[in-house]
């Protein structure tokens, strides 16, 4: 059975702007970014499915055309902030969470699946 | 089938393009390579490199081990005596003796000694050989004048040579006037005063009659006019003979001038020898150029294929520097051919000289000779080559230009059929063929047709052909650094520095737009951090980081990150050396010396770098800036201080020019070395910057780089003063820093620069620009600014915030797996984890927080 809730994470003045943080919500990595520009906060996977390593979260943010995208630190693809899609290479895409800021705090969404 | 057995006698320049055309033809033979030389092939060429530091190794077009692996049979030092052509077979001087189907002559020529009494003395010498060269700077070192007899073209380069070993020079000729070979006498003449500005003597119309002992001076020469000229060495240089003993020996036709005859397809008078290079005499001449050898080697290897192409004789047309002076001679420099036209430009003033001759219509180019300004040349030498129908005034070709008299030949005038490079004779039609095949920059053209990888001389027209045929597809190189910023680096640069603007973000909302990416951003903080020097993680700057320099580390395959302090000129003392090793050991960091003198401990988690950097800091250690684009290592040799060798402190040096530019950051990264002599043990010649000890001071060379595509740095200036050294270092830096592209290595850099290492000695030495103050104070900004970038990090609480794997969590990567290896830990393979997890299906990670201090 899942539940979905939303998760405090840390306060929003702990994120830097343009820059991304990672954070541990139920066992699984979530790379959040604070696009400046847009003022948009957004939360995907912090695993890299081409480097194989957890380091989404401190790739540089920018835009591609209208796309707004985090570049891979470790080989550069470029992944939608929004779709989690990897521009270069449609086989890849990284999984999105819905983010939120609420009262200087960030939270998260993220299905628990409850096991045990 | 049988393989044929092709037998080359000789391994010069000619003789290994014939081996190197005849393997790529994937033809059923068999090559053997008998040098008389112990050295394979190398660039004669370029033969008076050695004396500016290239090694023999530099000058080497092939080795033995590159021979073996294409399945040459080579031998070396140990001349053929010897041919019996009845039997087919050469006989060796050490008495082998070898087979053969085909046999290729190509034992090129040497230099002719006049029958001058005296001329066998200790101290009298030829300039054709490494050998050669290697006896005369051993012989120099003992002299104060050096005499070269023969003022032809190789007369001439062999006296620039002497006056840059230091001796007082002269030049001996017998004509009245020098190169008059190539020359009328009226650019002789203008020649003559040229280079006796220079510093060297020149005495034309003079014969030789005695060489003697001397009385101050080693020798003495005594001419047949009486008068006397005491030196130290004499260096003959009076014209070539080829090598044609074997032939005549063997009963193969000689031509009445010496050389071996040879016919439309390279063939002497026995089916089954070919001659080739500067033993050959085709129509009763020898050419004494390296391109035209060429020819007769392609001409001759095509005629074991179903293809043959005939040899048609070749132009003899050069251009040259000879002691600092441009030189030019096309087609009839002389004026030989009847009822030719002749225009003559000189001016005394600027010592320019120029003579052009042309058919007795007007219509077209026959020859012609200039001295002092070259710049014509390669316009003329398509007009003449390609037999272009000149313009109404042919002197108007000569004139200096008024504004707008566009008489000169466009590259896109040239027809296709156009020989651009002669050396490797590539056409126009092979330029438009390579970008039509995905060429894009005129290095990518050059490594696929080989065009300006001879004798260099072709590389202007190279450009303009190159630049043209792009413009003209649109191609238009376009320089904007990405989708954000409509400008180059070099334009982002002036205009950051011109409006004093501060951030990214200012430049972005003036000059730019969209919201910035992963190119634009990393070289805008780097440009920023060239000109204003704020810490690279202020927060302002922070989003511009590249993937190491967010954490001051060089983040690895599996996301950890190594740790590289700086040690500066790679002396370290033991005790730091211990602190390294307890540093590594307490965090269990996989330790290795670098290729760059210093030590690299790897797998740092981002938690763990401030507690691991806090040690280093306090054990006095610094960045060692592995992470920036930025100056990297200064390597260097141990040099006077221990090495029996080493003539000025070269870890001195070194450490004194890591610790200057440290830390500045720039296009692409930089890398130094000094090594205490000339044997070079911190392979100086392969850096960004190379300084060599000399008795004097410092050789300074530049933009040398290792890495993908090796280049091997070019002389800049010698023996210079620490003070002056310096200087030169911080305008090239600063230079380099404001004018590359994005990452682009120094090397790249002075190759794509327009009048190459000349305008940059012009810029840097001379101050042509007028940069030279400016240059100097924004390094000395810079080396004022420094700060370690580590340490201040670790000062600042805020800064130190971020070095944290989770934003919400004290602890590492949970997912990080090793395997130790040799008694130290490295990342696990995707087998080696897919292994582990299979083997321990609830297995995290192995990660134990390890080493806090
Ligand atoms: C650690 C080291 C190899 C070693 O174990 O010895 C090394 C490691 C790396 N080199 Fe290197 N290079 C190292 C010496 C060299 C050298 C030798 C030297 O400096 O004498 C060269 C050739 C010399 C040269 O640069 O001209 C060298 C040519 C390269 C290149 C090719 C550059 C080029 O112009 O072609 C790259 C790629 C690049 O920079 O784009 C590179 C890039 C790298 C990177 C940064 C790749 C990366 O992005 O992760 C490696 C990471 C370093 C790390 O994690 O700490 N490394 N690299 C050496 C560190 C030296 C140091 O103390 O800082
Ligand atoms: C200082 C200098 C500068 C030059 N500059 C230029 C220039 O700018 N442009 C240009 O076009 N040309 C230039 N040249 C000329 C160019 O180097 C020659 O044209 C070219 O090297 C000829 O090549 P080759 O193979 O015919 O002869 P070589 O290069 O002389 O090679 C012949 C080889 O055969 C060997 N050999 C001879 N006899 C025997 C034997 N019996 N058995 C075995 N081996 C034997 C010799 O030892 C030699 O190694 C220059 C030459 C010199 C010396
Ligand atoms: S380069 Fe020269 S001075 Fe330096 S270590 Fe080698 S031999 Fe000694
Ligand atoms: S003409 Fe010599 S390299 Fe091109």
């Amino acid at each position: 059975m899942a539940r979905e809730d939303w998760t405090y994470v840390c306060e929003v003045d702990e994120l830097i702007p343009d820059t991304g943080a990672c954070a541990l919500v139920n066992n699984e990595q979530v790379a959040i970014f604070w696009e400046k520009k847009s003022n948009q906060l957004f939360a995907l996977s912090n695993f890299d499915p081409v480097g194989l390593a957890n380091v989404i979260s401190r790739g540089i943010l920018g835009s591609l055309g209208e796309e707004l995208v985090v570049a891979s630190p470790l080989y550069k693809q470029h992944f939608s902030l929004v779709t989690g899609q990897c521009i270069e290479d449609p086989q890849y895409c990284l999984k999105t969470y819905p983010v939120r800021r609420i009262d200087g705090k960030v939270q998260l969404k993220i299905s628990k699946i409850i096991a045990r | 089938m049988k393989k044929q057995k092709v037998l080359v006698i000789g391994n010069g320049m000619v003789g290994h393009h014939y081996v190197e055309q005849l393997s790529s033809a994937n033809l059923p033979v068999e090559i053997t390579v008998i040098g008389g030389e112990t050295r394979p092939a190398y660039d004669r060429v370029h033969l008076s490199d050695f004396f500016a530091g290239r090694k023999p190794e530099d000058l080497a077009l092939t080795t033995r081990d590159h021979y073996h692996q294409i399945g040459v049979d080579a031998h070396f030092g140990d001349p053929v005596v010897n041919i019996e052509r009845d039997t087919q077979k050469v006989i060796t001087k050490g008495g082998q003796i070898f087979h053969y189907d085909k046999l290729v002559l190509a034992t090129g020529s040497y230099p002719f000694i006049p029958p001058v009494p005296g001329a066998a003395l200790p101290g009298c010498m030829t300039y054709r050989t490494i050998d050669d060269l290697g006896e005369i700077r051993a012989e120099a070192k003992s002299s104060k004048i050096g005499v070269v007899v023969g003022g032809g073209l190789l007369g001439l380069e062999a006296a620039n040579a002497l006056k840059n070993l230091g001796l007082e020079t002269h030049v001996v000729e017998f004509a009245p006037q020098l190169m008059g070979v190539q020359l009328d006498s009226g650019g002789g003449e203008m020649l003559s005063r040229k280079i006796e500005a220079l510093g060297v003597k020149v005495h034309t119309g003079k014969a030789t009659q005695t060489i003697k002992k001397g009385n101050n001076t080693r020798l003495r020469m005594n001419f047949t006019d009486g008068q006397t000229l005491e030196t130290d060495l004499i260096v003959f240089s009076a014209g070539i003979r080829p090598y044609d003993q074997l032939a005549r020996d063997a009963d193969l036709k000689v031509s009445e001038r010496g050389g071996i005859e040879i016919d439309f397809n390279c063939r002497t008078r026995d089916t089954n020898i070919y001659a080739i290079g500067e033993c050959a005499s085709f129509g009763g001449k020898i050419f004494g150029l390296v391109a035209p050898g060429y020819r007769m080697a392609e001409a001759a290897v095509s005629q074991l294929t179903d293809k043959p192409i005939p040899f048609q004789g070749a132009d003899m047309s050069t251009k040259l520097k000879l002691l600092g002076v441009d030189v030019g001679s096309i087609g009839d420099a002389l004026g030989k051919t009847p009822g030719c036209i002749a225009y003559t430009f000189s001016d005394q003033r600027a010592e320019v000289y120029k003579r052009l001759i042309v058919s007795n219509d007007g219509k077209f180019i026959l020859g012609a000779v200039l001295v002092g300004d070259c710049s014509d040349y390669d316009s003329l030498l398509q007009f003449y080559l390609n037999s272009i129908e000149l313009p109404g005034n042919p002197e108007s070709l000569i004139l200096p230009a008024k504004d707008n008299t566009a008489s000169l030949l466009g590259a896109s005038a040239l027809p296709d059929s156009a020989i651009i490079c002669s050396c490797h004779n590539v056409s126009k039609g092979a330029i438009i063929g390579a970008l039509d095949a995905g060429c894009c920059t005129l290095g990518d053209v050059k490594s696929a047709t080989a065009a300006s990888s001879g004798c260099g001389g072709c590389a202007s027209l190279l450009k303009n052909v190159v630049d043209e045929e792009m413009a003209a597809r649109g191609m238009e190189v376009n320089s904007a650094l990405c989708e954000h910023f409509n400008y180059s680096r070099q334009e982002l640069f002036d205009i950051l520095r011109s409006k004093e603007i501060l951030t990214f973000q200012q430049l972005l909302d003036e000059h730019g737009k969209g919201h910035g990416c992963d190119i634009c951003k990393p070289v805008i903080g780097s440009m920023l951090a060239s000109l204003w020097n704020e810490h690279v993680l202020e927060k302002k700057h922070l989003g511009l980081q590249d993937t190491n320099d967010i954490y001051l580390g060089n983040m690895q395959k599996d996301g950890t990150y190594s740790v590289v302090p700086r040690v500066p000129g790679g002396e370290i003392t033991p005790e730091k050396l211990i602190v390294l090793g307890e540093v590594a050991r307490d965090f269990n960091l996989y330790t290795k010396i670098t290729g760059g003198q210093r030590i690299d401990l790897f797998g740092a988690q981002l938690h763990e770098l401030p507690s691991i950097w806090r040690r280093l800091v306090n054990a006095g250690f610094e960045t060692g800036h592995a992470y920036g684009k930025a100056m990297r290592t200064v390597k260097s040799c141990v040099g006077s201080s221990w090495c029996r060798y080493g003539v000025q402190d070269s870890v001195g040096m070194a450490i004194r020019v890591e610790t200057r530019y440290r830390g500045i950051r720039s296009p692409h990264k930089i890398k130094l070395a000094v090594s205490g002599c000339t044997r070079e043990c911190a392979e100086a010649q392969s850096k960004d910057i190379g300084i060599i000890a000399t008795e004097n001071g410092w050789n300074l060379y530049v933009c040398g780089n290792g890495g993908m595509r090796p280049r091997h740095a070019d002389l800049f200036a010698t023996d210079l003063d620490d003070e002056t050294l310096i200087r030169y270092i911080d305008r090239l830096l600063m230079f380099y820093i404001r004018t590359a592209d994005r990452l682009q290595r120094s090397s790249v850099w002075l190759e794509n620069m327009d009048g190459g290492l000349d305008y940059l000695k012009a810029v840097i030495i001379e101050d042509k620009l007028g940069l030279g103050e400016e240059l100097e104070s924004q390094m000395a900004y810079l080396v004022d600014t420094y700060q370690c970038e580590w340490k201040t990090t670790l000062e600042d609480p805020e800064k130190l915030k971020r070095f944290r794997h989770f934003i919400n969590e004290e602890i590492g990567d949970d997912q990080l797996d090793y395997v130790q290896e040799r008694g130290q830990r490295r990342p696990a393979t995707a087998l080696e984890r897919k292994h582990h997890k299979e083997s321990n299906p609830h297995r995290i990670a192995i990660t134990e927080l390890s080493g806090r201090s």
